[in-house]
């Protein structure tokens, strides 16, 4: 079975998503990189999905869940790359995903990311 | 209402059944739709709508119908190209259409978004249950000219 790579950047984690994706690979990531965010301490997380093709509501869950799943851990979720068609999609599918922070593409989701750590490193202990 | 008759010629240029007995078959549905949707020249976000409707269907008669199967057909008529996908399962059959087909109504623990936003993506929608009957439903998708 596919495996989605994680890849480690600096504090954060990146996840590409390049596969078609199956029921059981989505479940598998979210395992994987709940425990990856724990093991690496990592502070946030690019989920890039600018290969995604689709993004049903099963799909669009299971992206949800990973952000409040990584928002418990402490580390930030930034979904990166939607393409347009699949963003129009998913608002008529009745899902605008909220509660997950977006951004149009990984430099651009690394910036989020990199100023939200600024905003909370003041009195957060260091990991 | 003065409705005059008009003879429309619908010709199927494709008619293919897939069985929906796994997770993978899901997969296969989706690559099925995108594939016969990009022949019948659908815009990209129209392929997508489609695409996504039919995995949420698809998901629906495999979790809730127990699996079934999808019959795909793309059809010409003098004035437009399209796509029509019938979904049937042998499962339980849905007692309350009308309150399954509202957002936020799910028995599976889910979002409760498969058969009204599949309803949203598409230009034809039709189901037909009963309880002990099991479940069909049709979609299809158009592109004028």
């Amino acid at each position: 079975m596919d495996r989605i790579p994680i890849l480690k950047l600096g504090p954060h984690l990146l996840v590409t998503i390049q596969v078609d994706m199956h029921d059981r690979v989505a479940m598998t990531l979210q395992d994987d990189l709940t425990e990856r965010i724990v093991k690496e301490r990592a502070r946030g997380v690019l989920l890039d999905i600018s290969s995604v093709e689709v993004v049903d509501s099963f799909i669009g869950r299971m992206i949800g869940n990973t952000a409040a799943m990584a928002r418990v851990l402490d580390a930030e979720t930034v979904v990166v790359g939607m393409r347009p068609a699949v963003a129009i999609t998913l608002v008529e599918l009745g899902m605008a995903l909220p509660g997950v922070r977006t951004a149009l593409n990984v430099e651009a989701g690394m910036a989020v990311l990199e100023s939200a750590g600024k905003m909370a490193g003041h009195g957060r202990p260091a990991r | 209402m003065n409705r005059r008759e008009r003879w429309l010629v619908m010709v199927v240029l494709r008619d293919e059944l897939l069985a929906l007995r796994s997770v993978d078959d899901i997969i296969k549905a989706r690559h099925l739709v995108r594939d016969c949707a990009v022949s019948q020249g659908l815009s990209l976000v129209d392929q997508t709508k489609l695409v996504t409707a039919a995995s949420e269907l698809a998901r629906n008669a495999l979790v809730h119908g127990g699996g079934g199967e999808m019959q795909l057909q793309a059809l010409n008529d003098d004035v437009r190209k399209g796509i029509r996908i019938v979904f049937t399962d042998h499962g339980p059959g849905i007692a309350d259409i009308r309150k399954a087909m509202k957002d936020g109504f799910s028995t599976s623990g889910g979002l409760g978004l498969g058969l009204g936003g599949a309803r949203r993506l598409v230009d034809d929608f039709e189901i037909r249950s009963a309880p002990g009957q099991g479940t069909t439903v049709t979609i299809a998708r158009w592109q004028q000219g």
